[in-house]
């Protein structure tokens, strides 16, 4: 049946320019999301990725609507919403009303902007679910330097995050700017949810940025290790999704996603039930 | 450390204010080195407050304040510290020993590998806590006194000269209150390691106590033991009437009226 279904030119969507750009750029997408998510799990933002990934609804449809490149719009809007959820949430029990109230504001000024922006019918779709195939060179371009950018700033905070993440006052004690660098990662997750809205969607990019690093910390609790997985889970879920959508016609986002959920739904599984064994 | 000084800790003349509001103030008291002390008040003293004095994260709005005969200052090494709270960690995604390790330089930036030794450290502090055996697991899946270990050794791996412990007795059933009391006795032992640890009932220390900073209306004093173990300053010290009860055997408690 499957058989049936395979589109006959497969091999050359394979091989196309198009399909190597969204290979390219899938690439540099798992491994910063990947590495950014690690955080984001540990820390307990998953909403507030959520909720920034949301905001690039207003951002693109903004941005279209005063004609500025699609990125600057996402990346302005998610900082802004990134340093709101920073700045109103410090504390966990804050941050699930100051992340939800922006989410619903931004989705409704998305609403707003994609009204006045007409003759854009696919715009919209395109911001919610993305469109890996779209991507231009230059784009590449951009993300490349922001893989750059997010890589080097982990490379340089890494363990005092980790260390201010997981003892926050013990961390504040040994003269880590324990608030400071909270404010600055979520900056850093929001030009992660930049870089990762045309690809897979406001909607969808959970699954990228959250999703494999909640799977590999399902496998292992150690640190290093627990970031590389999340990174080959991401790359995985990309590669994987982008030769089937080759395969099929389907929406390569559908495949990323799919394959993402499933592995961290057979890891979390698995966990709990170790888990609950060994108690 | 200020080779000339005896004292781990004082304070001359010394206040502290929040927001505008005095916390205590007219604090003038040395404690020595390797001195086990309770820090006591009602609640809202400013108990946990003059623990982030020394520890450097918040000024004196008068007066001065030394650790081992140096101004405080932020990431004192000298110091370890067990703070109260673990309820903003993720406890499902870390072990044990990655808590502990993160104490072993955690705060530099750049790239850094953890050295076999670092692991080695980390092990042997979990080892002196009695928590060896808790090393590999996540700590969701440790129970809370062996929660409060992992703490104590995350504060003990870097051999500091000052432990600094709050509250680390609460929330904790009898036995394992009863297991960190020991555990506390046996670090006691070691007169090179001054002790503060923020307590709101004194009788499970009584027997390991060497004095305790009180906070009596809004000012801090420093008593050995005997001296604090007073029926009429611990009424005015919890604002309720408290009895202190010595048994014949020479155990001593304290009772509310």
């Amino acid at each position: 049946m499957f058989a049936a279904l395979i589109q006959e030119n497969w091999y050359d969507i394979l091989t196309s320019d198009f399909m190597r750009r969204a290979y390219i750029g899938g690439t540099l997408l798992a491994i910063t999301g990947g590495l950014i998510g690690y955080f984001v799990v540990i820390r307990r933002l998953a909403f507030a990725s959520h909720a920034l990934g949301h905001l690039g609804m207003p951002g693109a449809t903004g941005a279209v609507l005063v004609g500025l490149p699609l990125t600057l719009g996402l990346a302005v809007f998610s900082i802004a919403g990134g340093l709101a959820i920073g700045v109103l949430g410090k504390r966990a029990a804050d941050r699930e009303v100051a992340t939800g109230s922006i989410l619903a504001f931004s989705i409704g000024l998305g609403l707003a902007f994609a009204n006045l922006v007409s003759g854009q019918s696919s715009l919209l779709t395109n911001v919610l679910f993305g469109n890996l195939l779209a991507i231009t060179a230059q784009q590449i371009w951009v993300f490349a330097g922001f893989s750059v950018v997010l890589l080097a700033a982990l490379a340089v905070i890494a363990r005092p995050l980790l260390f201010a993440s997981v003892a926050p006052e013990v961390a504040a004690a040994r003269g880590i700017p324990v608030g400071g660098l909270g404010v600055l990662f979520v900056v850093m997750m929001a030009l992660a949810v930049t870089m990762a809205v045309p690809f897979v969607g406001t909607l969808l990019l959970f699954a990228l940025l959250v999703t494999p690093a909640a799977a590999a910390l399902a496998i292992t609790p150690r640190p290093g290790l627990a970031s590389i997985l999340s990174v080959v889970i991401a790359l995985v879920s990309v590669w994987g999704g982008l030769f089937l959508s080759a395969l099929f016609d389907l929406a390569a986002s559908f495949f990323i996603v799919t394959i993402a959920v499933v592995i961290w739904l057979v890891a979390t599984i698995v966990h709990r039930r170790g888990t609950t064994a060994a108690l | 450390m200020n080779a000339g000084t005896s004292s781990a800790y004082a304070f001359e003349g010394a206040a502290v204010a929040l927001g505008g509001q005095t916390v205590w103030s007219q604090a003038d008291l040395s404690v020595p080195i390797g001195d086990f002390a309770a820090l006591i008040g009602p609640n809202g003293a400013g108990k946990t407050t003059m623990l982030r004095v020394l520890l450097g994260q918040i000024p004196l709005s008068a007066g001065s304040c030394t650790v081992f005969g140096d101004p405080p200052r932020r990431g004192n090494p000298a110091i370890g510290y067990v703070p109260q709270h673990y309820d903003e960690m993720d406890t499902d995604s870390i072990r044990a020993i990655d808590v502990v390790q993160l104490a072993l330089g955690g705060e530099r930036w750049g790239p850094r590998r953890s050295s076999s030794e670092d692991d080695d450290r980390a092990y042997a502090a979990l080892e002196r806590v009695g928590a060896a055996h808790v090393a590999r697991r996540r700590l969701s899946q440790v129970s809370g006194g062996e929660q409060q270990r992992v703490a104590i050794a995350q504060a003990l791996v870097s051999e500091p000269d000052l432990l600094f412990l709050d509250e680390p007795l609460a929330n904790l059933d009898i036995t394992s209150s009863h297991d960190i009391v020991e555990l506390l006795r046996s670090l006691a032992t070691d007169r090179q390691l001054s002790m503060l640890v923020v307590v709101h009932d004194l009788d499970p220390l009584v027997a390991i106590l060497d004095g305790a900073v009180h906070i009596l209306d809004g000012r801090p004093h420093y008593d050995p033991l005997e001296t604090v173990l007073d029926s009429d300053l611990l009424t005015r010290l919890y604002r309720a009437p408290v009895e202190v009860i010595r048994t014949a055997d020479g155990d001593v408690f304290t009772k509310g009226r």
